[in-house]
């Protein structure tokens, strides 16, 4: 029979027909599961696919200084977003991204490797220029998964001469969201928080509460609208804080602290202990941090010498040398060991001998019979050397512990360095267990006496210290915010006779003939403190000049005190001729405002004889010092008559 | 149009379907087309669609008024002047838009095309010469060596390409009209066990079981085959397990990856398991009554990946819903057994014409299921478009010729 019979071909075309009934029924019945059986899962797939919930970072609470000035606010930024994708293709888009704005591959692995851990998606660049971004939308297509939303972005008013203490924001890293801290029921990755600073400090009241957003996207990433179907919710705004820091008064600072030197200024309100100021030198510029930092120049605040991260105001440790002076002074009265009127027995005659071996003073041509504010006026060592040998080194040790040199001062910023300062005598040995095997002799209350010896501190708690005696001997704890939350504060326990003694010695420092009267004489108010030279491992060395210390207090003149500042500068070498008018200056910037008077430039006494003629106000207020310059100028002339007189200089 | 088309005593049924399916097919480029960020490439497809579908009717016009004996005469000229294109492809082919990879396109001056679709019909017409001057049917494998090799070179170069959805449709080709011309089953499911045996052998146990059961029928069968032939079943069916291995090695990453995800699309859902599960999540997000003509969001959100051509009928499934689907398919089953029906009627003397329908038939049959069948998952993804709905000029014209041919070859004495 021919295979073409017709017969063969129906026979055939039976096979044919349920071949073909077969394939399209299995097709059917697929259809039939995924559509009809499975329709409803896939359905919420669809839309789980397409929608997305995002993130709306809340507005940052502002900061605002103590006159409602803004420290720290926000502006509109643009946050540039990646959705999740294979890590292939999310680095092929990030490369290519890279040709249009800032991205580093440093910042690029770090996105992907934050893509692999959390498989959502990542903030590519949280403050992105308005030139990246046009330059994206342009090309929107080739960038598949990348989003731009506009969100807030942290600016900061101050620049170099804050940053300290405003500290800066960032996006929250993989090891904070771990961290306890940041709890996970209120952060999330992506997000912006405090990284330093008051930022840091006050994170949870400046952060608020993200909001969430329900947004369709396609499947390039691309934001088609709102999604509808789920309830979106408003950010929570954060909390706006109030600062005590003037704002003005540390721009001020940062406007006379020398530009090539570096230090710290703290001025604080002696009233409540409010942070009026907090100045470290050199500062940084907190914007930078904004939206990530760049990395040359990150690597350039790390790799310059003069450490710019650094926060000499809080962490810094320096030998507080003669500014230590009143503590022991303080000390010494509180024992009862001494008496303001009491003059030690043994002279100053350039040095002392104790022990084995001769202790000098800083001026070897000696001041002879001091009293106690004649000692703090002359910074007379010898004078201290027989103070600490009556206080005794185990006293010493006790009382300066028990008012917290060996403390923090509790301000409210995340990182305080803690005080060096031997708190017992078994310190010593614990320390260089060498040198001290049969434990410190009484030679150590002599070095502690005058503030050397193993004593650290930093320049705002020396200012906490000046805050004591600016007031009844207590001093509470430095407080940036208001109403801050901060630690206890300290307790010396003072007479008011003995403080007006002490008061009285660091007047003499500032009087006509003291060693900082030029530096620190001003119009309106009365400056008093003490200086202070403070040895380090180069100056002991003779590499460098020693830390040159000023701490003071002022105020209108015959009241009390209504700041407290102290200056340290690095290698300052005199505390008079340096420090001295940076507290002075600063004093007076800031009285002047409080009390409506026009602000100068010229502010100190020895400005004004440099820029003029002796002012008029200077012969009122200080008529001794006024007649010591007439007789000088009067000899000087006398001497070579044809000369103009010299100009004075500082004193020592 | 009815009329024109009884004058020339065409007909009408297939016809119809095929035309409805085309227009049916533009629309739904249309649709693909509607998406919320427009894009140039797929918004303006239906408009180049519909100029191709103007060409085609053209074309189909002329075809089918040439004479049956032209077709049978240029049948082997044709099938090497498309073995020499297709050569020709490997050597000077280009990618073309979606299917970039393919090196299946030939440039003609400001035309191009594919040359394996002409080879898909010109494969067609040499091999229904050649079993059309057969009396008897196809009982050896001696017997199907020729036959075989008139599919096999087509089907080789196609692979080259590599283009294995073309491959696919000449499998297709090659074992419906074999079967047309009377080959046992048996025999072609022999031929076919090597292939078989190639997937199986990723598991021994599985592979030996399989074997042991190969061996058993060519023992039962041992009275129609030679022993030479059984052993030769027997040595290429070792032959493909043992070069498995190694094939499998020497697979594109993305060939591989096609396989693996098949088996399971989650194991890279956002690398090669993308397609298969947007695709399904689309089509049964279409649920039973669709989201409306244009109007699916998975495909306007850009999800669904080459909507236009490969996926189109993700298209259907998302906006059509499961009755769009179901009718979609019950057209093309429609069409296929019109063609079987077709060919089921005709006298003995009309082998040729009867098997050149059979060739389009198993052509398109495969074309249909794995393009339908791996928009849900049954099918590994292959690129290989669904006839007259997919965008694609060469394609809808060479079947729209095909259309021609089987119409005349069923129409016209010899």
């Amino acid at each position: 029979m021919n295979v073409h019979h017709p017969h063969a071909l129906r026979r055939r075309a039976l096979g044919a027909y349920v071949a073909t009934a077969a394939l399209m029924g299995i097709l059917l019945v697929g259809f039939f599961r995924i559509q009809v059986l499975l329709g409803e899962e896939n359905r919420l797939r669809a839309s789980s696919n397409r929608v997305r919930t995002l993130m709306v970072p809340a507005p940052r609470g502002t900061i605002y200084d103590r006159n409602g000035l803004i420290l720290a606010d926000n502006v509109p930024g643009y946050q540039v977003t990646i959705l999740p994708a294979s890590v292939d293709s999310a680095r092929a888009t990030l490369e290519r991204m890279a040709g249009f704005m800032d991205l580093s591959n440093v910042r690029i692995e770090r996105v992907l490797q934050t893509l692999r851990a959390y498989g959502r998606e990542v903030v590519v660049d949280s403050d992105a220029e308005f030139e990246s971004i046009a330059a994206l939308e342009e090309r929107r297509l080739d960038f598949p998964g990348i989003y731009v939303e506009m969100r807030p972005r942290r600016r900061y008013t101050l620049d170099e001469s804050a940053g300290h203490v405003t500290g800066y924001v960032g996006e929250i890293t993989l090891g904070e969201l771990d961290s306890e801290s940041f709890p996970d029921s209120l952060y999330e990755a992506g997000m912006i928080v405090g990284k330093i600073g008051i930022e840091r400090q006050y994170e949870s009241v400046l952060q608020g509460r993200p909001g969430i957003r329900h947004v369709e996207f396609d499947a390039r990433g691309r934001i088609v609208g709102d999604f509808r179907g789920a309830e979106a919710r408003a950010p929570v705004p954060g909390r706006d804080l109030h600062l005590n820091l003037d704002l003005e008064l540390q721009r001020w600072i940062h406007r006379i602290f020398p530009d090539t030197l570096s230090g710290a200024v703290v001025a604080l309100d002696p009233a409540d202990g409010g942070v009026l100021a907090l100045y470290s030198a050199p500062g940084y510029d907190a914007n930078l941090f904004v939206g990530g930092i760049d990395d040359d120049i990150w690597q350039a605040l790390n790799v310059d010498e003069r450490k710019p991260l650094y926060d000499r105001a809080v962490l810094g440790l320096y030998a507080p040398a003669s500014t230590w002076k009143l503590a022991a002074a303080g000390i010494a009265l509180d024992l009862g060991v001494v008496t303001p009127d009491e003059v030690m027995p043994e002279p100053c005659t350039g040095s002392m001998f104790f022990g084995n071996r001769f202790w000098r003073c800083w001026d070897p041509a000696g001041h002879g019979y001091n009293n106690l504010a004649e000692a703090i006026g002359n910074s007379c060592d010898v004078y201290f050397y027989q103070l600490g040998l009556r206080i005794g080194l185990e006293n010493l040790l006790t009382r300066a512990t028990d008012i917290g040199f060996s403390r923090q001062c509790g301000v409210d910023l995340p990182q305080e360095s803690r005080g060096e300062f031997p708190d017992r005598l078994g310190w010593y040995r614990e320390r260089w267990p060498e040198l001290y095997r049969y434990g410190p002799t009484e030679g150590e209350a002599l070095n502690l006496a005058i503030g050397q010896g193993p004593n650290s501190q930093t320049p705002l708690k020396m200012a906490q210290f000046y805050v004591a005696l600016a007031r009844d001997g207590s001093a509470p704890a430095p407080t940036i915010a208001r109403g801050g939350e901060t630690g206890e504060g300290w307790e010396l326990q003072l007479q008011p006779d003995h403080i007006a003694s002490l008061q009285e010695g660091l007047k003499m420092v500032t009087a006509p003939g003291g060693t900082a009267h030029f530096g620190t004489a001003l119009e309106h108010w009365d400056v008093i403190g003490k200086t202070g030279t403070g040895q380090n491992p180069l100056s002991v060395r003779g590499l460098a000049e020693d830390h040159a210390w000023f701490a003071g207090m002022a105020g209108p003149p015959g009241e009390a005190p209504e700041i407290v500042v102290v200056a340290l500068v690095e290698y300052g070498r005199s505390g008079g001729q340096v420090a001295a008018p940076i507290v002075a200056k600063t004093a007076d910037f800031y009285l002047r405002r409080k009390y409506d008077i026009p602000v100068d430039t010229i502010q100190t006494f020895r400005e004004h004889i440099m820029t003029g003629p002796i002012p008029r106000w200077y012969r009122e207020r200080f008529p001794a010092g006024y007649r010591a310059l007439v007789q000088e100028a009067q000899e000087a002339r006398d001497a070579a008559p044809n000369q103009v007189g010299n100009r004075p200089g500082g004193g020592g | 149009m009815i009329r024109l088309l009884d004058r020339w005593s065409l007909d009408p049924q297939l016809v119809l379907g095929i035309l409805a399916l085309s227009l049916f097919g533009i629309a739904i480029i249309y649709s693909a087309g509607q998406v919320y960020v427009p894009n140039p490439v797929t918004e303006g497809a239906w408009i180049r669609q519909a100029r191709w579908f103007v060409l085609a009717m053209i074309a189909f016009s002329l075809v089918s008024r040439i004479p049956l004996r032209w077709i049978e005469w240029a049948a082997v000229p044709s099938y090497v002047l498309s073995l020499i294109l297709l050569a020709a492809t490997l050597v000077v082919g280009e990618g073309r838009g979606t299917a970039a990879g393919v090196k299946s396109w030939l440039a003609l001056g400001p035309f191009s095309f594919q040359p394996a679709e002409v080879a898909k019909l010109a494969t067609i017409l040499a091999l229904a010469q050649l079993l059309a001057s057969r009396e008897s049917g196809l009982n050896s494998l001696r017997e199907l060596i020729a036959p075989g090799l008139v599919v096999a070179v087509p089907l080789m170069l196609g692979m080259r390409q590599p283009d294995l959805g073309t491959a696919m449709a000449f499998v297709g080709i090659g074992f419906a009209m074999l079967y047309w011309a009377a080959t046992p089953v048996w025999l072609l499911l022999l031929v076919a066990s090597p292939v078989v045996g190639l997937f199986l052998a990723y598991d021994t146990r599985i592979w030996s079981v399989y074997i042991l059961v190969v061996i058993g029928c060519l023992i039962l069968l041992r009275f129609r085959l030679s022993l030479f032939e059984s052993v030769a079943v027997v040595l290429v069916n070792f032959a493909t397990a043992t070069i498995s291995g190694p094939l499998w090695n020497s697979l594109a990453e993305y060939q591989q990856n096609r396989i693996l995800v098949y088996l399971d699309p989650e194991v890279d859902p956002r690398g090669a398991g993308y397609q298969v599960i947007q695709s399904r999540v689309a089509i049964g997000s279409g649920g039973f009554d669709g989201q409306g003509f244009t109007a699916g969001p998975q495909k306007r959100l850009d999800f669904l990946p080459e909507q236009h051509t490969d996926f189109i009928f993700a298209v259907v499934g998302e906006e059509l819903g499961f009755i769009g689907a179901f009718l979609v398919v019950l057209a093309f089953t429609f069409v296929l057994t019109r063609l079987v029906r077709l060919a089921s009627h005709l006298s003995e003397d009309q082998a040729f014409a009867g098997l050149v329908l059979l060739g389009i038939f198993g052509a398109w049959l495969v074309h249909i299921f794995v393009n339908v069948g791996m928009t849900i998952g049954l099918v590994p993804i292959t690129g290989i478009p669904l006839p007259f709905v997919s965008y694609g000029g060469t394609f809808l014209l060479m079947s729209w010729v095909a259309v021609a041919i089987a119409v005349r070859v069923a129409h016209e004495r010899p």
